[in-house]
């Protein structure tokens, strides 16, 4: 999952790290220092930390295959979740790798009752917060005496520390350097840092995002120095690292912009926030493809936060503005959005509805566009595209007390579209606008489906 | 102090244009040829239009997955209107191969103007034709292998013949 997805996931994370596990659970999370396609650049490896759960942070392909065999095996041997924390770069980056005998058969499937292992009230939760923290000691240890972690002799000063896709950039900016590469960053073998950095005094500590591993180390009492503060934002690369180990403070060179991305020609999307903003509505957007609407020439986006916030926020922004300001508000969410974290702020609506009322617009494209096309569960077909149950995002609504729903099939119903918007908007109702029109990628592939299925 | 020399080969356009197809085939040409390849790509938003671009390097032992700032040897320039974004990124005396050398109007088959232009690179690289071949077979269906092939061949060809005048 994405970082932001480990957000969502946190609630399970948290409580699973007392329970335990009887078979391998991994969490493979990627970070997006530089936010290539991301609305923040948190860093997972505080999740680790705040979980108390074991992370392993691949450097390139090979390694996130030997990893993930690796976290596995953690997983199972101490019946604890682990992070393989992954960043843009890992994921997105092709390195040539040596195939192992695949060495995991997943055990068999069955259920032993252990009611005080896996009910967590908290007379069990108790114990389970004192029996994980001896299996992280007991991880620790093992990490001190068999980790993967690879001290690379050298010479000269400073000695670097490092870990990811930051070590092969530290390799190429300082050859000759003595460098000390954490495999796994969670618990820290912290008895090897400590030697590495009394044997070479001077010691730098590389890492992208955020100062975890010089924060933690220092915390321990390791004497070891961190980049300036202004590598925390950004990406690193070859030449950051360069400028990291120099002390060079001259600013980077502007990235690369390139072509920004737009809506297709042709895209749903469009007529719908053309409408919008011919009637000067407030957007309370979300994530999705319709995001780059906020973008000129439509210009029809206010707000974005995060997966789900179209409903929410413009709930609240209803609750909160004055009267003339509030009846503009319209919240905005595609169809897969709504589907993964619409479903809850309809209920919102339902339940504390806002005095001027609301109107929700779905964006019924019949796809995960943004992504990638995938499939979700209101197309009715599997992410394997095989046919299964179609959730009707309508019924939803309706069924959870929203009066006015209504579908149109765009373009042909942009006009009525446009008249019901200004009706809903006009009164103190609660509506719900479906703008349905298949997305035009995926209606093509939808075609070739079709067709061989024929 | 050693170092082996890594080849840095940039590949620009837009969503759509067969970017990371380009660079897969390049970086599994340099695979089989015997070297340590790293590839890497950005490509948020691709499908909307926006900008891509794959970095492959290769070499005896390739290190960081990214170009250093300055270090690109070739540029492969899909779209022209990406040569201002990435200048910044090439070495001294780099090479930047665009669309430019199939004529004015472009490769006629839009389609395959990624794989012309491998070829139009491989006339600079030292790899087998046969290695190059392998590859495209190995990646294209039946039904669009032959096209890339001679599209493959097509830019080999032109850039051979650019090369020569040059000479002259
Ligand atoms: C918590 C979280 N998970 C995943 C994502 C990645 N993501 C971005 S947009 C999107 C879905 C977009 O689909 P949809 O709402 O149907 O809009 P479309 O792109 O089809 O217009 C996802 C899953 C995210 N931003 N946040």
């Amino acid at each position: 999952m994405k970082h932001v997805g480990l957000n969502v996931a946190a609630d399970l994370l948290f409580t699973a790290a007392y329970s335990g596990v009887s078979g391998g659970l991994v969490f493979v999370v990627a970070d997006d220092p530089g936010m290539a396609s991301s609305q923040n650049e948190q860093d997972t490896r505080r999740y680790a930390v705040a979980a108390a759960v074991p992370m392993l942070e691949p450097s390139d392909s090979q390694e996130a295959y030997d990893f993930t065999v690796l976290a596995f095996n953690i997983s199972e041997r101490w019946g604890i979740p682990v992070i393989l924390r992954l960043s843009t770069r890992i994921s997105h980056s092709c390195t040539i790798v040596e195939h192992g005998n695949m060495p995991i058969a997943a055990p068999d499937p069955g259920f032993k009752r252990a009611p005080e292992k896996m009910v967590m009230i908290p007379a069990h939760a108790r114990p389970a917060h004192k029996r994980l923290r001896i299996k992280l000691e007991e991880i620790r240890k093992w990490n001190e005496a068999e980790g993967p972690n690879l001290t690379i002799a050298g010479k000269g000063k400073p000695a670097l520390i490092s870990s990811g896709v930051s070590f092969a950039h530290c390799r190429e900016a300082a050859p000759e350097a003595p460098v000390l590469k954490l495999g796994m960053t969670n618990p820290l073998p912290i008895g090897i840092i400590a030697a590495f950095a009394r044997k070479h005094g001077d010691c730098l500590v590389i890492e992208e995002n955020d100062p975890y591993l010089v924060t933690e180390i220092r915390g321990e009492g390791v004497n070891v120095r961190g980049k300036e503060k202004k590598f925390r934002i950004g990406e690193l690369n070859v030449s950051r690292v360069k400028k990291i180990i120099s002390g060079d403070k001259s600013p980077d060179p502007e990235p690369a912009k390139g072509m920004p991305p737009s809506l297709c020609q042709g895209c749903p999307h469009r007529t719908v926030f053309a409408i919008l903003k011919e009637m000067n509505c407030l957007v309370s957007g979300d994530i999705g493809c319709y995001t780059l609407a906020v973008l000129p020439p439509l210009n029809a986006m206010d707000t974005m936060i995060d997966m789900g916030a179209g409903i929410t926020v413009g709930l609240g922004m209803r609750h909160a503005l004055p009267e003339n300001e509030a009846r503009r508000v319209v919240s905005v969410i595609g169809d897969s959005t709504f589907i993964h974290s619409g479903i809850t702020g309809i209920v919102e609506m339902v339940y504390n509805p806002p005095a001027t009322g609301h109107t929700v617009v779905i964006l019924d494209n019949g796809t995960t566009a943004m992504t990638g096309l995938q499939e979700h569960p209101a197309t009715g077909r599997k992410l394997d595209h095989r046919k299964t149950n179609r959730v009707i995002i309508e019924d939803i609504c309706r069924g959870a007390g929203v009066k006015n729903v209504q579908v149109f099939n765009l373009p042909g119903k942009a006009d009525k579209f446009r008249g019901e918007l200004k009706k809903a908007l006009d009164s103190n109702a609660l509506s719900v606008l479906i703008a349905r029109q298949v997305c035009l990628l995926a209606a093509l592939r939808i075609r070739k489906l079709e067709k061989a299925q024929e | 102090m050693y170092q082996a020399k890594v080849t840095n080969i940039k590949i620009t356009g837009r969503g759509g244009m067969g970017i990371l197809t380009a660079a897969g085939i390049l970086a599994e040409t340099a695979f089989l040829a015997g070297y340590d390849v790293k590839r890497s790509e950005l490509h948020g938003m691709s499908q909307r239009g926006g900008s891509v671009s794959s970095d492959i390097r290769f070499g005896k032992k390739v290190f960081s997955p990214m170009i250093p700032d300055g270090e690109t040897d070739y540029l492969l320039l899909m779209a022209d209107d990406q040569a201002d974004v990435f200048g910044h990124d090439l070495r001294m005396g780099a090479e930047i191969i665009s669309s430019v050398i199939f004529g004015p109007s472009g490769f006629p088959h839009k389609k395959s103007l990624n794989i012309a232009m491998l070829g139009a690179l491989s006339a600079k690289l030292d790899f087998h034709h046969k290695i190059w071949l392998d590859v495209l077979e190995k990646i294209f269906g039946k039904e669009v292998v032959d096209i890339n092939i001679s599209a493959f061949n097509l830019g080999h060809k032109i850039m051979n013949q650019a090369i020569a005048e040059k000479h002259q």
